[in-house]
């Protein structure tokens, strides 16, 4: 076998260990309720899970319950399947969270709360402006 | 009245330039395919045609500044991202903020490097601008703004806002024009946002440039002496995109709260691979110019760079990222018209490899380890390898479209914690590159062999562990992982250096490579400390809980500050002072508090003068013009030893994005402290009083509001006042309250007056503590007052404050990293130039081609 096969094979060898790594520590797309399976079962791999914040009869958010001294607070997020879910996230509200449209949560299940680690918003005007005043 | 005229004639600059490109590119390919006859009239009539794209392309440029300069809200683009107050830099960039000025930027750089490579190229001309010209067309097609039934065919700039919106307005007014604009984005007035998209659009115009050599290669069946050329080109690209990614990353750094310069979003991402890739073309090119090995490696890199820019295009503006980035980009439904541009370039570029693949030169010569080219492969496998990894995740939301195309659910998502994820791979990545880039150099000169090397390794083998040592222990380097790079990082230093201070004897041209890798390996030492060891000094050790049933390990890393109220973080002492308003033409921002809003944002009046040096400002009653978007949060440091600091953490109020936080940051020579609001007390929200409390006082007595000494110091009878206008036959009075404050006293003056039997009471507000002090009634029988006082949440911010040691390194990397690449661009440029007077170099006129060989060679 030539340096050059053998080189080559490493090089395979390498980028195949680069996609089993990749689509090991890929993260998925799941409901809470799959999410809670998950973490029954002892899985505490971080999940994204999107939906949408709850919302009253009148259009209103609510279930937003900022911590004491502000540096944290907890939401009610709804799922695509409708499931209603408390979650904690440990950093203070970011901005315009109330106007988002849709949530994006990256984090996970402790016991029976959800923690976010990272809230990803995505707001109808963000740049594209929709209205004319 | 609607101004129709200069979008209609913006719209017909669109459609020439799209036809003069077409024209170019036919006219470019007939000079290089036709015979000797027809050529020399072809090439005239190109440049022509050329001529006349240039100026049809500067007169969309100049369209399109003029509608925005003369604030034509009637057109959508300038309505959506420009407004009146904003300064004429800031224009600039509103020019580019959308996705059709963006492409008209990149269209305008070709323009500019279409006359570098016509006046440079000499005999490569017909054939690179025929390349050119065509990826010049697919570009132009991206504005065009034809719809053909439910075809649309690009997104023109020049749209006028009624038929963009479907407002109610413009049913009942089809010439309405809006006052003013929606202005641009805050967080990008910036300067660096002024700088960074020229600068990243000019690289992403400069791929362009190796590529079309690379193909007028293949197509003209001169395989190899398309490099020659083309090498001073790859290296201009990689240089201004490294630029570019740069300052995207400082402005991130200084603009963005997310507290780093790199983020490993796929935005980030997209132009990192291509990037990358760039660099491995640019060595396996160096191998070829020094002997004759790695050509066909070097025609897949340069092709697969290019590609990769127009991935990185396609990923960025098709909308197909959406989840998975912070970034949002608007999705004009151009996604199809994108994917024919990236599918047609591979297309080609792909069948003309393969055609030509068997008569491409090969070399047999094995590339042994004692020789410099070996290694130089190796580093640009690593680089391959590193591109590799990351576009894998990258392309996660690709790979659920492709699979939804086909009917099958993927809900595949990205990594969770993205920066840990890219980071175990990266580093090792660096690791290699470090130790490769600093093993190259000592086979520059000689020949080597087993004992030479282990002659010349031994001296920087030393010094290297003697600097790492020192460096480990002083900066108290501990995890196993940072150990390794920084050894590898100061080998390459060192064994880079030993080579440049030779260059610096004898030939500096030559010293591109060493200076460069050693600012690399300086980013990466810059990189791991300032990433690995940052440190949030923020921590909440107030013992305050949060939420009674939230999990344990909580642990907060923001700080809640309260307007005054001194609080300690680490060996600091914070106090937040208050909020501060920038007013144009004064140097120091000045406090919001001295300031009376009007109904228009950015007019404000001055409660009070100011002068500073000697210079006054404005005085008492001036109407003076502020940038009313930003709020900047005065907050002091002071450390134990006496140093004392003042940072403006910045934040923003849009009516479209809310509240938005901007990071000020302390610079020390060894670290930053970075410090940014991560909420502050809503302005938009009216503020919730409570019941007032009555204090019955006489003069002279103390009161508390809030925990606070009120004294009641008098009353006096006025006969004006700033607050109301008192009129023949009005009864006023005002008390003077002196309120005992953490740092100094404050006098507050509720009125009370009467006037026709009406009592009026006028409160006096404590701006930032919460506090209304209202005079509610005078009993003379007991020569008492009635005092009232109001009270609500005092202001707040909560802060974020990270330490981020030798940062500096960072940027000194950087610029040695930049200061490589000109030494080495100037260097290959003149390998060209001068090639002329060697006539091996030079292509003959005619159709004489290269012999075919079909020599094997070691080709990965």
């Amino acid at each position: 076998m030539k340096k050059s096969h053998i080189f080559g094979i490493i090089i395979i060898a390498i980028a195949v260990m680069i996609i089993v790594a990749t689509a090991g520590d890929a993260s998925t797309y799941v409901s809470f309720k799959e999410a809670k399976t998950l973490s029954d079962a002892g899985q505490n791999k971080k999940i994204h899970v999107v939906g949408t914040l709850k919302k009253d009869a009148t259009g209103h958010v609510t279930g937003i319950m900022p911590g004491d001294n502000k540096v944290s607070f907890s939401f009610i997020m709804v799922d695509e399947n409708n499931k209603e879910q408390q979650v904690y996230y440990n950093s203070p509200m970011p901005a315009d969270f109330t106007k988002s449209e849709q949530v994006v949560i990256i984090g996970s299940y402790h016991a029976d709360q959800f923690v976010a680690d990272k809230i990803l918003l995505k707001c109808p005007s963000k740049y594209q402006e929709k209205e004319i005043s | 009245m609607i101004n129709t005229f200069v979008g209609n004639l913006g719209h017909f600059f669109i459609l020439l330039s799209f036809i003069t490109a077409l024209v170019t590119a036919f006219a470019y390919i007939m000079a290089t395919i036709g015979n000797e006859v027809e050529r020399k009239s072809w090439h005239a009539y190109a440049r022509q045609a050329f001529f006349v794209h240039a100026g049809a392309v500067l007169g969309i440029v100049g369209s399109l500044f003029y509608i925005i300069y003369n604030h034509l809200f009637e057109y959508h683009y300038a309505w959506s991202h420009s407004s009146i107050t904003l300064p004429v830099y800031y224009m600039i960039s509103s020019f580019w903020e959308g996705q059709e000025g963006s492409f008209m930027l990149w269209i305008f750089w070709h323009i500019v490097l279409g006359f570098l490579i016509i006046g440079t190229s000499r005999n490569w001309e017909t054939s690179v601008m025929s390349v050119f010209a065509l990826i010049q067309a697919f570009l132009v097609s991206m504005i065009l703004g034809i719809v053909i039934g439910d075809l649309k065919i690009g997104s023109s700039p020049f749209m006028l806002l009624r038929d963009v919106m479907n407002a109610p307005v413009f049913a009942m007014n089809p010439d309405f024009i809006p006052e003013d604009g929606t202005g641009l984005n805050p967080l990008l007035q910036n300067y660096w946002m002024v700088i960074h998209p020229p600068t990243m659009f000019l690289g992403f115009a400069l791929a362009s440039v190796p590529f079309a050599f690379c193909m007028a290669g293949l197509w003209q069946k001169n395989y190899s002496k398309w490099v020659k050329p083309a090498l001073p080109w790859a290296l201009f690209a990689a240089a201004i995109i490294g630029v570019a990614n740069v300052m995207g990353a400082y402005w991130a750094y200084e603009t963005l709260n997310f507290g780093g310069y790199w983020n490993w979003d796929p935005v980030e991402n997209a132009i990192f691979i291509p990037w990358l890739f760039f660099v491995a073309s640019i060595h396996t090119m160096v191998i070829f110019r020094k002997n004759n090995t790695a050509l066909k490696t070097s025609i897949v890199l340069v092709i697969t760079s290019f590609l990769l820019i127009l991935y990185a295009t396609f990923l960025t503006r098709s909308g197909i990222l959406g989840n998975t980035s912070v970034h949002s980009f608007t999705d004009l439904g151009l996604s199809g018209q994108l994917l024919i541009y990236l599918l047609f370039f591979t297309g080609i570029s792909i069948a003309l490899s393969v055609i030509n693949w068997k008569y491409i030169p090969t070399s047999d010569k094995e590339a042994t380890v004692y020789t410099q080219e070996f290694w130089i492969f190796l580093g640009a496998t690593t680089l391959c390898l590193m591109a590799f990894q990351v576009l894998v995740p990258t392309s996660i939301p690709v790979y659920n479209a492709i699979i939804e195309a086909f009917g099958g659910i993927s809900n595949m998502a990205p990594p969770a914690d993205q920066v840990s994820f890219y980071t175990k791979f990266q580093l090792w990545f660096g690791v290699a590159l470090a130790l490769l880039s600093g093993t190259g150099q000592f086979f520059f000169w000689r020949k080597m062999d087993k004992d030479k090397l282990k002659e010349a390794l031994v001296t920087p083998l030393i010094l290297t562990m003697i600097i790492s040592a020192a460096v480990i222990v002083l900066a108290k380097v501990a995890e196993l992982a940072y150990i390794v790079l920084l050894i590898a990082a100061v080998y390459s230093i060192i064994s880079n250096a030993t080579i440049l201070i030779r260059f610096l004897k004898s030939n500096i041209k030559l010293a591109g490579g060493s200076v460069a890798h050693i600012g690399v390996a300086l980013m990466l030492i810059g990189i791991m400390f300032s990433s690995g060891y940052s440190e949030v000094v923020s921590m909440n050790n107030s013992g305050l809980l949060i939420f009674k049933d939230a999990t344990d390990d909580m642990n907060q890393e923001n700080l809640l500050l309260w307007y005054k109220e001194p609080r300690k973080m680490g060996d600091y002492e914070l106090v937040y002072k208050g909020d501060r308003a920038e007013v144009k033409g004064v140097p120091v921002y000045i406090d919001k508090n001295m300031l009376t809003p009007t109904d228009k944002a950015h007019l404000v009046i001055a409660k009070e003068g100011f002068s500073l040096k000697g210079k006054n400002y404005f005085s008492k009653g001036d109407t003076i013009e502020v940038y009313p978007e930003n709020t900047y949060h005065e907050v002091s440091f002071t450390k134990p030893d006496g140093e004392t600091f003042t940072l403006f953490p910045r934040s923003q109020v849009n009516p479209n994005m809310g509240l938005i936080a901007s990071p000020d940051i302390r610079h020390y020579f060894n670290k930053d402290l970075y410090t940014h609001v991560s909420a502050i007390t809503n302005p938009e929200v009216e503020r919730e009083w409570s019941e007032t409390e009555e204090f019955n006082v006489k003069v002279g007595e103390r009161f508390f509001v809030k925990d606070y000494v009120a004294v009641l110091e008098g009353i006096e009878r006025i006969t004006e006042s700033d607050e109301v206008k008192l009129q023949e036959g009005d009864i006023a009075v005002k008390a003077n309250i002196k309120i005992y404050g953490e740092d100094q006293e404050y006098t507050l003056n509720p009125i009370y007056m009467i006037r026709d039997r009406m009592v009026g009471r006028i409160a006096a507000e404590l701006p930032g503590f919460g506090m209304k002090i209202t005079l509610m009634n005078i009993h003379p029988e007991t020569d008492s007052f009635t005092i009232g006082a109001n009270t609500s949440q005092k202001n707040y911010i909560v802060l974020k404050a990270i330490e981020k040691p030798y940062i500096n390194v960072l940027w000194i990397g950087t610029f040695m990293l930049i200061i490589g690449f000109t030494l080495a661009i100037s260097r290959r440029y003149n390998e060209f130039r001068n090639s002329d007077k060697d006539p091996a170099d030079r292509i003959p006129k005619g159709q004489k081609k290269e012999k075919p060989s079909k020599r094997k060679m070691l080709e990965a």
